[in-house]
Protein backbone atom coordinates (compact mmCIF):
# COMPACT_ATOMS: atom_id res chain seq x y z
CA UNK A 1 0.00 0.00 0.00
CA UNK A 2 1.62 3.23 -0.74
CA UNK A 3 0.85 5.88 1.65
CA UNK A 4 -1.30 8.13 -0.16
CA UNK A 5 -3.42 5.06 -0.98
CA UNK A 6 -3.30 4.52 2.62
CA UNK A 7 -4.02 7.87 3.92
CA UNK A 8 -7.40 7.57 1.14
CA UNK A 9 -8.53 5.09 2.81
CA UNK A 10 -7.90 5.79 6.22
CA UNK A 11 -9.68 9.06 5.82
CA UNK A 12 -12.67 7.27 4.28
CA UNK A 13 -12.87 4.54 7.12
CA UNK A 14 -12.62 7.76 10.05
CA UNK A 15 -15.71 9.32 8.50
CA UNK A 16 -17.70 6.28 7.85
CA UNK A 17 -17.13 5.37 11.37
CA UNK A 18 -18.01 8.92 12.57
CA UNK A 19 -20.55 8.84 10.67
CA UNK A 20 -21.34 5.21 12.43
CA UNK A 21 -21.04 6.83 15.82
CA UNK A 22 -23.11 9.90 15.27
CA UNK A 23 -25.88 7.88 14.29
CA UNK A 24 -25.56 5.21 17.20
CA UNK A 25 -25.40 8.20 19.82
CA UNK A 26 -28.75 10.21 18.02
CA UNK A 27 -30.52 6.52 18.75
CA UNK A 28 -29.86 6.24 22.02
CA UNK A 29 -30.42 9.94 22.55
CA UNK A 30 -34.09 9.21 20.83
CA UNK A 31 -35.01 6.05 22.86
CA UNK A 32 -36.91 5.62 25.93
CA UNK A 33 -34.70 3.02 27.06
CA UNK A 34 -31.61 4.70 26.02
CA UNK A 35 -32.54 8.05 28.06
CA UNK A 36 -33.48 5.74 30.63
CA UNK A 37 -30.22 4.61 30.88
CA UNK A 38 -27.97 7.67 30.88
CA UNK A 39 -30.30 8.98 33.53
CA UNK A 40 -29.38 6.15 35.97
CA UNK A 41 -26.51 8.51 36.88
CA UNK A 42 -28.53 11.19 37.82
CA UNK A 43 -30.07 9.10 41.29
CA UNK A 44 -25.60 7.88 41.80
CA UNK A 45 -25.22 11.66 41.46
CA UNK A 46 -27.56 12.65 43.93
CA UNK A 47 -26.76 9.93 46.59
CA UNK A 48 -22.78 10.89 46.03
CA UNK A 49 -23.19 14.27 46.67
CA UNK A 50 -25.61 13.88 49.74
CA UNK A 51 -23.22 11.45 51.31
CA UNK A 52 -19.85 14.57 50.65
CA UNK A 53 -22.10 17.34 51.39
CA UNK A 54 -23.49 18.29 54.95
CA UNK A 55 -27.26 18.72 55.26
CA UNK A 56 -26.19 22.14 56.82
CA UNK A 57 -23.61 22.72 54.80
CA UNK A 58 -23.72 26.27 52.96
CA UNK A 59 -23.23 27.74 49.38
CA UNK A 60 -20.80 30.56 49.52
CA UNK A 61 -21.82 34.51 50.13
CA UNK A 62 -20.40 37.20 48.42
CA UNK A 63 -19.23 40.53 49.29
CA UNK A 64 -21.72 43.08 48.27
CA UNK A 65 -19.67 44.71 45.61
CA UNK A 66 -19.99 41.48 43.67
CA UNK A 67 -23.64 41.78 43.29
CA UNK A 68 -24.57 41.32 39.25
CA UNK A 69 -25.28 44.58 37.71
CA UNK A 70 -27.87 42.98 35.39
CA UNK A 71 -28.92 39.93 36.79
CA UNK A 72 -30.40 38.08 33.67
CA UNK A 73 -33.98 37.36 33.87
CA UNK A 74 -34.81 33.60 32.19
CA UNK A 75 -37.91 31.89 31.92
CA UNK A 76 -41.11 33.45 32.41
CA UNK A 77 -40.35 37.37 33.02
CA UNK A 78 -43.72 39.32 32.41
CA UNK A 79 -46.60 36.46 32.94
CA UNK A 80 -49.89 37.04 30.96
CA UNK A 81 -51.69 34.37 33.20
CA UNK A 82 -55.41 36.23 34.40
CA UNK A 83 -55.05 35.90 38.15
CA UNK A 84 -51.37 36.94 37.95
CA UNK A 85 -51.69 39.80 36.01
CA UNK A 86 -55.15 41.17 38.45
CA UNK A 87 -52.43 40.16 41.49
CA UNK A 88 -49.86 42.86 39.82
CA UNK A 89 -52.51 45.22 38.61
CA UNK A 90 -53.54 45.71 42.76
CA UNK A 91 -50.03 45.58 43.98
CA UNK A 92 -50.30 42.07 45.54
CA UNK A 93 -52.31 43.73 48.28
CA UNK A 94 -54.90 40.59 48.00
CA UNK A 95 -52.04 38.14 47.33
CA UNK A 96 -51.86 35.60 49.51
CA UNK A 97 -49.38 32.64 49.88
CA UNK A 98 -51.18 28.92 50.66
CA UNK A 99 -49.45 26.39 52.66
CA UNK A 100 -51.45 22.83 52.80
CA UNK A 101 -50.87 19.27 51.52
CA UNK A 102 -49.79 17.00 54.67
CA UNK A 103 -49.28 19.51 56.86
CA UNK A 104 -50.94 19.36 60.43
CA UNK A 105 -52.05 23.24 60.21
CA UNK A 106 -52.43 24.92 56.79
CA UNK A 107 -51.85 28.27 55.94
CA UNK A 108 -52.48 31.66 54.24
CA UNK A 109 -50.62 34.57 54.32
CA UNK A 110 -50.16 38.24 52.88
CA UNK A 111 -47.36 39.60 51.97
CA UNK A 112 -46.81 41.58 55.31
CA UNK A 113 -47.55 38.70 57.33
CA UNK A 114 -44.86 36.55 55.71
CA UNK A 115 -42.42 39.68 56.15
CA UNK A 116 -42.89 39.25 59.93
CA UNK A 117 -41.60 35.80 60.08
CA UNK A 118 -37.98 34.74 60.81
CA UNK A 119 -35.94 36.19 57.55
CA UNK A 120 -32.71 36.07 56.36
CA UNK A 121 -31.10 38.14 53.67
CA UNK A 122 -27.91 36.70 51.67
CA UNK A 123 -25.28 37.57 48.83
CA UNK A 124 -25.70 34.35 46.80
CA UNK A 125 -24.88 32.92 43.03
CA UNK A 126 -27.28 32.22 40.73
CA UNK A 127 -26.51 29.69 38.00
CA UNK A 128 -28.31 29.05 34.99
CA UNK A 129 -28.60 25.31 33.89
CA UNK A 130 -27.41 26.91 30.32
CA UNK A 131 -23.69 27.70 31.84
CA UNK A 132 -23.59 31.49 33.32
CA UNK A 133 -23.88 32.92 36.75
CA UNK A 134 -25.38 36.06 38.22
CA UNK A 135 -24.81 37.31 41.83
CA UNK A 136 -27.66 39.06 43.97
CA UNK A 137 -28.80 39.39 47.38
CA UNK A 138 -31.90 38.01 48.43
CA UNK A 139 -34.17 38.50 51.39
CA UNK A 140 -36.82 35.85 52.45
CA UNK A 141 -38.59 34.17 55.02
CA UNK A 142 -36.91 31.01 55.73
CA UNK A 143 -38.66 27.78 54.72
CA UNK A 144 -37.92 25.35 57.71
CA UNK A 145 -39.81 27.79 60.55
CA UNK A 146 -43.17 27.94 57.78
CA UNK A 147 -43.05 24.36 57.30
CA UNK A 148 -42.73 24.05 61.43
CA UNK A 149 -45.43 26.52 61.49
CA UNK A 150 -47.70 24.38 59.53
CA UNK A 151 -46.60 20.99 61.07
CA UNK A 152 -45.46 18.42 58.58
CA UNK A 153 -46.97 15.50 58.83
CA UNK A 154 -45.18 12.46 58.98
CA UNK A 155 -45.76 11.23 55.62
CA UNK A 156 -44.60 14.76 53.91
CA UNK A 157 -41.14 13.75 52.06
CA UNK A 158 -41.32 16.80 49.53
CA UNK A 159 -42.15 20.22 49.09
CA UNK A 160 -44.17 21.36 45.91
CA UNK A 161 -44.17 24.86 44.73
CA UNK A 162 -46.90 26.07 42.47
CA UNK A 163 -46.79 28.60 40.38
CA UNK A 164 -48.45 31.50 38.76
CA UNK A 165 -46.56 31.11 35.11
CA UNK A 166 -47.39 29.23 32.40
CA UNK A 167 -44.19 28.88 30.89
CA UNK A 168 -45.41 25.75 29.10
CA UNK A 169 -48.56 27.54 27.63
CA UNK A 170 -51.90 28.17 29.55
CA UNK A 171 -54.15 25.51 29.13
CA UNK A 172 -57.55 24.87 30.57
CA UNK A 173 -56.04 22.16 32.87
CA UNK A 174 -53.08 23.95 34.02
CA UNK A 175 -50.65 21.76 32.36
CA UNK A 176 -48.26 24.40 30.95
CA UNK A 177 -47.78 25.76 34.90
CA UNK A 178 -44.30 26.07 36.20
CA UNK A 179 -43.49 23.94 39.15
CA UNK A 180 -41.12 22.78 41.34
CA UNK A 181 -40.08 20.67 44.36
CA UNK A 182 -37.44 19.94 46.50
CA UNK A 183 -37.41 17.44 49.17
CA UNK A 184 -36.45 18.40 53.23
CA UNK A 185 -33.04 18.29 53.28
CA UNK A 186 -33.03 21.16 50.86
CA UNK A 187 -36.65 22.53 52.45
CA UNK A 188 -35.10 23.01 55.93
CA UNK A 189 -31.60 24.18 54.80
CA UNK A 190 -30.76 27.20 56.54
CA UNK A 191 -30.37 29.29 53.24
CA UNK A 192 -33.66 27.51 51.74
CA UNK A 193 -35.75 31.23 51.79
CA UNK A 194 -39.08 32.28 49.92
CA UNK A 195 -37.44 35.62 48.65
CA UNK A 196 -39.66 38.47 48.52
CA UNK A 197 -36.56 41.31 47.83
CA UNK A 198 -33.61 41.24 45.67
CA UNK A 199 -31.02 43.64 46.11
CA UNK A 200 -33.26 45.83 49.21
CA UNK A 201 -35.80 46.45 46.54
CA UNK A 202 -39.48 44.37 46.29
CA UNK A 203 -38.92 41.46 44.41
CA UNK A 204 -39.24 42.86 40.45
CA UNK A 205 -41.52 40.78 38.22
CA UNK A 206 -38.75 39.56 35.90
CA UNK A 207 -37.69 37.90 38.95
CA UNK A 208 -40.45 36.78 40.64
CA UNK A 209 -42.64 38.81 42.09
CA UNK A 210 -43.90 38.89 44.59
CA UNK A 211 -42.08 35.57 45.99
CA UNK A 212 -39.74 33.10 44.59
CA UNK A 213 -37.83 30.22 46.17
CA UNK A 214 -34.21 30.11 46.78
CA UNK A 215 -32.22 26.52 47.24
CA UNK A 216 -28.82 27.92 46.77
CA UNK A 217 -27.22 24.44 46.60
CA UNK A 218 -29.39 23.69 43.11
CA UNK A 219 -29.22 25.57 39.45
CA UNK A 220 -31.23 28.08 38.27
CA UNK A 221 -34.83 25.92 37.11
CA UNK A 222 -34.83 25.08 41.00
CA UNK A 223 -35.63 28.64 41.90
CA UNK A 224 -39.22 29.24 41.29
CA UNK A 225 -40.72 31.94 40.25
CA UNK A 226 -43.67 34.01 41.29
CA UNK A 227 -44.84 31.27 43.81
CA UNK A 228 -48.60 31.10 44.83
CA UNK A 229 -48.94 27.64 46.95
CA UNK A 230 -47.10 25.36 49.10
CA UNK A 231 -47.94 21.99 49.15
CA UNK A 232 -46.58 18.79 51.30
CA UNK A 233 -46.73 15.67 49.77
CA UNK A 234 -45.73 12.38 49.92
CA UNK A 235 -44.96 11.59 47.01
CA UNK A 236 -45.00 13.64 43.34
CA UNK A 237 -45.93 11.67 40.52
CA UNK A 238 -49.37 12.34 40.22
CA UNK A 239 -48.54 15.98 39.55
CA UNK A 240 -47.72 17.50 36.01
CA UNK A 241 -45.29 14.92 34.24
CA UNK A 242 -44.80 13.22 37.59
CA UNK A 243 -40.93 14.30 37.37
CA UNK A 244 -41.38 16.72 39.86
CA UNK A 245 -41.14 19.91 37.86
CA UNK A 246 -41.81 21.77 34.82
CA UNK A 247 -38.18 21.31 33.66
CA UNK A 248 -37.96 17.71 35.05
CA UNK A 249 -40.91 16.76 33.06
CA UNK A 250 -39.03 17.63 30.07
CA UNK A 251 -36.12 16.05 30.84
CA UNK A 252 -33.60 17.86 33.21
CA UNK A 253 -32.66 16.66 36.55
CA UNK A 254 -34.84 16.70 39.89
CA UNK A 255 -31.54 17.09 41.79
CA UNK A 256 -30.09 20.13 40.09
CA UNK A 257 -26.89 19.94 42.48
CA UNK A 258 -24.66 19.54 39.32
CA UNK B 1 20.33 -10.62 9.61
CA UNK B 2 17.17 -8.27 10.37
CA UNK B 3 14.41 -10.11 12.95
CA UNK B 4 10.87 -8.72 14.00
CA UNK B 5 10.36 -9.53 17.36
CA UNK B 6 6.34 -9.70 18.98
CA UNK B 7 7.20 -7.62 22.80
CA UNK B 8 4.55 -7.08 25.37
CA UNK B 9 4.05 -3.20 25.08
CA UNK B 10 1.13 -2.66 26.80
CA UNK B 11 -0.88 -5.01 30.41
CA UNK B 12 -3.96 -5.85 30.28
CA UNK B 13 -5.12 -2.94 32.78
CA UNK B 14 -4.02 -0.11 30.63
CA UNK B 15 -5.21 -1.22 27.19
CA UNK B 16 -9.00 -2.43 28.99
CA UNK B 17 -8.66 1.32 30.34
CA UNK B 18 -7.13 3.07 27.73
CA UNK B 19 -10.48 1.84 25.56
CA UNK B 20 -12.63 2.76 28.09
CA UNK B 21 -11.22 6.28 28.28
CA UNK B 22 -11.49 6.56 24.07
CA UNK B 23 -15.08 5.70 24.51
CA UNK B 24 -15.66 8.28 27.99
CA UNK B 25 -14.03 11.05 26.88
CA UNK B 26 -15.59 11.22 23.09
CA UNK B 27 -18.92 11.26 24.83
CA UNK B 28 -17.60 13.69 27.54
CA UNK B 29 -16.67 15.96 24.64
CA UNK B 30 -19.46 15.45 22.10
CA UNK B 31 -21.92 16.24 25.24
CA UNK B 32 -19.98 18.85 26.54
CA UNK B 33 -20.07 20.42 23.31
CA UNK B 34 -23.77 20.54 23.14
CA UNK B 35 -23.59 21.98 26.61
CA UNK B 36 -21.44 24.51 26.09
CA UNK B 37 -23.78 25.23 23.16
CA UNK B 38 -26.59 26.27 25.51
CA UNK B 39 -24.45 29.27 26.29
CA UNK B 40 -21.63 29.78 24.05
CA UNK B 41 -19.77 32.17 26.06
CA UNK B 42 -16.61 32.18 28.56
CA UNK B 43 -15.61 34.62 31.34
CA UNK B 44 -13.39 34.92 34.22
CA UNK B 45 -14.29 35.24 38.20
CA UNK B 46 -16.91 34.14 40.03
CA UNK B 47 -20.26 35.93 37.88
CA UNK B 48 -20.78 36.37 34.02
CA UNK B 49 -19.93 39.54 32.45
CA UNK B 50 -21.92 38.97 29.79
CA UNK B 51 -20.93 42.05 27.74
CA UNK B 52 -17.06 40.93 28.41
CA UNK B 53 -16.61 37.40 27.30
CA UNK B 54 -13.30 36.37 26.66
CA UNK B 55 -14.49 34.12 24.11
CA UNK B 56 -17.48 33.85 22.83
CA UNK B 57 -19.28 31.87 19.37
CA UNK B 58 -22.15 33.43 17.59
CA UNK B 59 -23.67 34.45 14.27
CA UNK B 60 -24.82 38.08 12.55
CA UNK B 61 -25.58 39.26 9.22
CA UNK B 62 -23.07 40.56 6.51
CA UNK B 63 -24.14 41.87 3.24
CA UNK B 64 -27.70 40.04 3.61
CA UNK B 65 -25.81 36.36 4.56
CA UNK B 66 -25.61 34.68 8.11
CA UNK B 67 -21.75 34.53 9.21
CA UNK B 68 -20.52 32.49 12.11
CA UNK B 69 -18.44 34.87 14.26
CA UNK B 70 -15.86 33.71 16.72
CA UNK B 71 -14.18 35.86 19.24
CA UNK B 72 -11.28 35.65 21.34
CA UNK B 73 -9.49 37.75 23.33
CA UNK B 74 -11.18 41.09 21.66
CA UNK B 75 -10.63 39.92 17.96
CA UNK B 76 -13.18 38.33 16.08
CA UNK B 77 -12.94 35.85 13.36
CA UNK B 78 -15.27 34.44 10.26
CA UNK B 79 -15.62 31.09 11.41
CA UNK B 80 -18.97 30.36 9.04
CA UNK B 81 -19.44 26.42 8.52
CA UNK B 82 -17.94 25.49 11.31
CA UNK B 83 -18.09 27.66 14.28
CA UNK B 84 -21.23 29.87 14.91
CA UNK B 85 -23.76 29.44 11.81
CA UNK B 86 -22.97 25.45 10.21
CA UNK B 87 -25.16 23.22 8.39
CA UNK B 88 -26.14 21.34 5.01
CA UNK B 89 -27.95 24.04 2.92
CA UNK B 90 -31.17 25.06 3.28
CA UNK B 91 -30.70 23.42 7.12
CA UNK B 92 -28.08 25.66 8.11
CA UNK B 93 -28.43 27.70 11.83
CA UNK B 94 -27.20 29.37 14.34
CA UNK B 95 -25.30 27.18 16.46
CA UNK B 96 -21.81 27.09 18.22
CA UNK B 97 -20.56 24.21 17.65
CA UNK B 98 -21.55 22.18 14.62
CA UNK B 99 -23.62 19.01 14.63
CA UNK B 100 -21.73 17.12 13.88
CA UNK B 101 -19.25 17.85 16.86
CA UNK B 102 -22.35 17.23 19.51
CA UNK B 103 -24.54 14.90 20.98
CA UNK B 104 -27.44 14.52 20.58
CA UNK B 105 -26.76 16.04 17.27
CA UNK B 106 -29.34 18.31 17.47
CA UNK B 107 -30.04 20.94 19.76
CA UNK B 108 -31.01 19.35 23.57
CA UNK B 109 -29.22 20.42 26.68
CA UNK B 110 -31.03 18.08 28.92
CA UNK B 111 -30.22 15.12 27.27
CA UNK B 112 -26.58 16.67 26.36
CA UNK B 113 -26.21 16.89 30.48
CA UNK B 114 -27.62 13.18 31.11
CA UNK B 115 -24.71 11.80 28.10
CA UNK B 116 -21.94 14.06 29.67
CA UNK B 117 -22.81 13.00 33.65
CA UNK B 118 -23.15 9.37 32.66
CA UNK B 119 -20.10 9.34 30.96
CA UNK B 120 -18.20 11.61 33.83
CA UNK B 121 -18.71 8.51 36.33
CA UNK B 122 -17.22 6.01 34.09
CA UNK B 123 -14.61 8.56 33.22
CA UNK B 124 -13.76 9.22 36.90
CA UNK B 125 -14.08 5.43 37.90
CA UNK B 126 -12.36 3.96 35.25
CA UNK B 127 -9.27 6.93 36.27
CA UNK B 128 -9.12 5.37 39.63
CA UNK B 129 -8.98 2.29 39.02
CA UNK B 130 -6.36 3.15 36.29
CA UNK B 131 -4.52 5.35 38.96
CA UNK B 132 -4.60 3.04 41.86
CA UNK B 133 -2.98 -0.07 39.69
CA UNK B 134 -0.47 2.33 38.32
CA UNK B 135 0.66 3.55 41.63
CA UNK B 136 0.56 0.84 42.98
CA UNK B 137 1.50 -1.71 40.43
CA UNK B 138 4.61 0.88 39.31
CA UNK B 139 3.54 1.47 36.20
CA UNK B 140 4.02 5.11 36.11
CA UNK B 141 7.39 4.68 38.42
CA UNK B 142 8.49 2.27 35.80
CA UNK B 143 7.04 2.97 32.22
CA UNK B 144 5.80 6.70 32.41
CA UNK B 145 8.56 7.90 34.70
CA UNK B 146 10.96 9.90 32.55
CA UNK B 147 15.03 8.73 33.73
CA UNK B 148 17.81 10.60 34.48
CA UNK B 149 19.61 10.58 30.85
CA UNK B 150 15.73 11.23 29.13
CA UNK B 151 15.30 14.60 30.87
CA UNK B 152 19.00 16.02 30.43
CA UNK B 153 18.31 18.90 27.47
CA UNK B 154 20.32 17.40 25.21
CA UNK B 155 18.07 14.18 24.92
CA UNK B 156 15.06 16.51 24.57
CA UNK B 157 16.10 17.94 21.90
CA UNK B 158 17.54 15.30 20.30
CA UNK B 159 13.90 13.71 20.45
CA UNK B 160 12.35 16.56 18.84
CA UNK B 161 14.41 16.96 16.25
CA UNK B 162 13.76 13.18 15.75
CA UNK B 163 9.91 13.43 15.71
CA UNK B 164 10.01 16.38 13.91
CA UNK B 165 11.72 14.89 11.43
CA UNK B 166 9.17 11.68 11.58
CA UNK B 167 12.43 9.42 12.77
CA UNK B 168 11.09 7.50 15.58
CA UNK B 169 13.14 5.14 18.24
CA UNK B 170 14.00 1.85 16.81
CA UNK B 171 15.25 -1.66 17.63
CA UNK B 172 15.88 -2.36 21.25
CA UNK B 173 14.89 1.55 21.91
CA UNK B 174 12.05 1.25 20.77
CA UNK B 175 10.85 -1.13 23.50
CA UNK B 176 10.12 1.77 26.19
CA UNK B 177 8.64 4.89 25.60
CA UNK B 178 10.49 7.88 24.75
CA UNK B 179 10.82 10.69 26.67
CA UNK B 180 8.30 13.07 25.12
CA UNK B 181 5.88 10.21 25.09
CA UNK B 182 6.56 10.06 28.82
CA UNK B 183 6.08 13.69 29.45
CA UNK B 184 2.88 14.05 27.54
CA UNK B 185 1.41 10.87 28.85
CA UNK B 186 2.04 12.16 32.61
CA UNK B 187 0.59 15.63 31.77
CA UNK B 188 -2.58 14.15 30.29
CA UNK B 189 -2.91 11.46 33.01
CA UNK B 190 -1.60 13.01 36.08
CA UNK B 191 -2.96 16.93 35.02
CA UNK B 192 -5.54 17.93 32.44
CA UNK B 193 -7.39 14.53 33.37
CA UNK B 194 -7.45 15.80 36.51
CA UNK B 195 -8.25 18.91 36.19
CA UNK B 196 -11.52 18.61 33.98
CA UNK B 197 -12.96 16.84 36.97
CA UNK B 198 -11.64 19.28 39.34
CA UNK B 199 -13.12 22.17 37.33
CA UNK B 200 -16.52 19.89 36.43
CA UNK B 201 -16.93 19.56 39.81
CA UNK B 202 -15.94 23.39 41.04
CA UNK B 203 -19.42 23.91 38.53
CA UNK B 204 -21.55 22.01 40.99
CA UNK B 205 -23.76 24.50 43.21
CA UNK B 206 -24.50 21.10 45.83
CA UNK B 207 -20.44 20.20 45.84
CA UNK B 208 -19.56 23.98 46.32
CA UNK B 209 -21.08 23.72 49.87
CA UNK B 210 -18.80 20.63 50.57
CA UNK B 211 -15.36 21.75 48.83
CA UNK B 212 -15.60 26.06 48.63
CA UNK B 213 -11.91 25.99 48.28
CA UNK B 214 -12.48 24.78 44.52
CA UNK B 215 -14.21 28.00 44.04
CA UNK B 216 -10.85 30.15 45.53
CA UNK B 217 -8.80 27.70 43.55
CA UNK B 218 -9.61 28.23 40.32
CA UNK B 219 -10.77 31.79 41.19
CA UNK B 220 -14.74 31.08 40.87
CA UNK B 221 -17.16 29.02 38.52
CA UNK B 222 -17.23 31.24 35.88
CA UNK B 223 -12.57 30.91 36.09
CA UNK B 224 -13.47 26.71 36.52
CA UNK B 225 -15.69 26.61 33.24
CA UNK B 226 -13.23 28.42 31.35
CA UNK B 227 -10.62 26.40 33.06
CA UNK B 228 -12.79 23.26 31.73
CA UNK B 229 -12.88 24.32 28.10
CA UNK B 230 -9.00 25.31 27.94
CA UNK B 231 -8.04 21.61 29.25
CA UNK B 232 -10.52 20.20 27.16
CA UNK B 233 -9.30 21.79 24.09
CA UNK B 234 -5.34 20.78 25.02
CA UNK B 235 -7.22 17.18 25.64
CA UNK B 236 -8.24 17.89 21.91
CA UNK B 237 -5.02 18.94 20.75
CA UNK B 238 -2.86 16.28 22.64
CA UNK B 239 -5.72 13.59 20.73
CA UNK B 240 -4.81 14.78 17.22
CA UNK B 241 -0.94 14.78 17.70
CA UNK B 242 -1.56 11.43 19.76
CA UNK B 243 -3.34 9.97 16.19
CA UNK B 244 -0.66 11.34 13.97
CA UNK B 245 2.22 9.87 15.84
CA UNK B 246 0.31 6.65 16.03
CA UNK B 247 -0.11 6.91 12.11
CA UNK B 248 3.81 7.92 11.17
CA UNK B 249 4.89 5.54 13.57
CA UNK B 250 3.05 2.63 12.60
CA UNK B 251 -0.64 3.08 12.74
CA UNK B 252 -1.15 -1.25 12.23
CA UNK B 253 1.48 -1.95 14.66
CA UNK B 254 0.38 0.76 17.12
CA UNK B 255 -3.50 -0.15 17.21
CA UNK B 256 -2.74 -4.33 17.56
CA UNK B 257 -0.48 -3.06 20.58
CA UNK B 258 -2.91 -1.30 21.87
CA UNK B 259 -5.29 -3.92 21.50
CA UNK B 260 -3.64 -7.96 22.22
CA UNK B 261 -0.70 -5.67 23.83
CA UNK B 262 1.94 -7.10 21.63
CA UNK B 263 4.24 -4.56 20.05
CA UNK B 264 6.58 -5.70 16.74
CA UNK B 265 10.19 -4.24 16.96
CA UNK B 266 12.97 -5.05 14.59
CA UNK B 267 16.37 -6.27 16.05
CA UNK B 268 19.46 -7.25 14.82
CA UNK B 269 21.13 -10.73 14.58
CA UNK B 270 19.56 -13.74 17.34
CA UNK B 271 17.03 -13.06 19.81
CA UNK B 272 15.07 -14.56 22.35
CA UNK B 273 11.39 -14.34 22.74
CA UNK B 274 8.65 -14.64 20.12
CA UNK B 275 10.19 -14.34 16.92
CA UNK B 276 8.18 -13.85 13.53
CA UNK B 277 10.45 -12.69 10.56
CA UNK B 278 10.53 -9.84 8.78
CA UNK B 279 8.68 -9.39 5.86
CA UNK B 280 5.32 -11.24 7.42
CA UNK B 281 3.21 -9.07 8.81
CA UNK B 282 2.76 -5.51 8.51
CA UNK B 283 5.87 -3.68 7.49
CA UNK B 284 5.45 0.45 7.06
Amino acid sequence: MNSAHRRGWLKGAGASLGALWIAACDRVSGSRQGQGVLARAEGLTRRAQRLVVDRKALAREFSPTLISANFRANGSTNPSDPDYVAHRANGFADWKLVIDGLVERPLSLSLAELMAEPARTQITRHDCVEGWSDIAKWTGARLGPLLDKAGLKREARYIVFHCADSLGGQHADGSGRYYESVDLIDAYHPQTLLAYAMNGQPLPVAHGAPLRLRVERQLGYKQAKYVMRLEAVADFAHLGGGKGGFWEDRGYEWYAGI
Amino acid sequence: MKTRLLVRRHSGMTRLTHWINVLALSLLLMSGLQIFNAHPALYWGAKSTFDRPWLSIGAAERAGRPVGLTQVAGKTFETTGVLGWSGKPGAARRQAFPAWATVPSWRDLASGRRWHFFFAWLFVINGLIYLAWSLIGGHIRRDLWPTRAQLRPRHILHEIVTHAQLKFPKGEEARSYNVLQKLSYLAVALGLLPLMVATGLTMSPGFNAAAPWLLDLFGGRQSARSIHFICASLIVLFIIVHLAMVVASGTWNNIRSMITGRYAIDVGGDVEGEVERAGQGESA
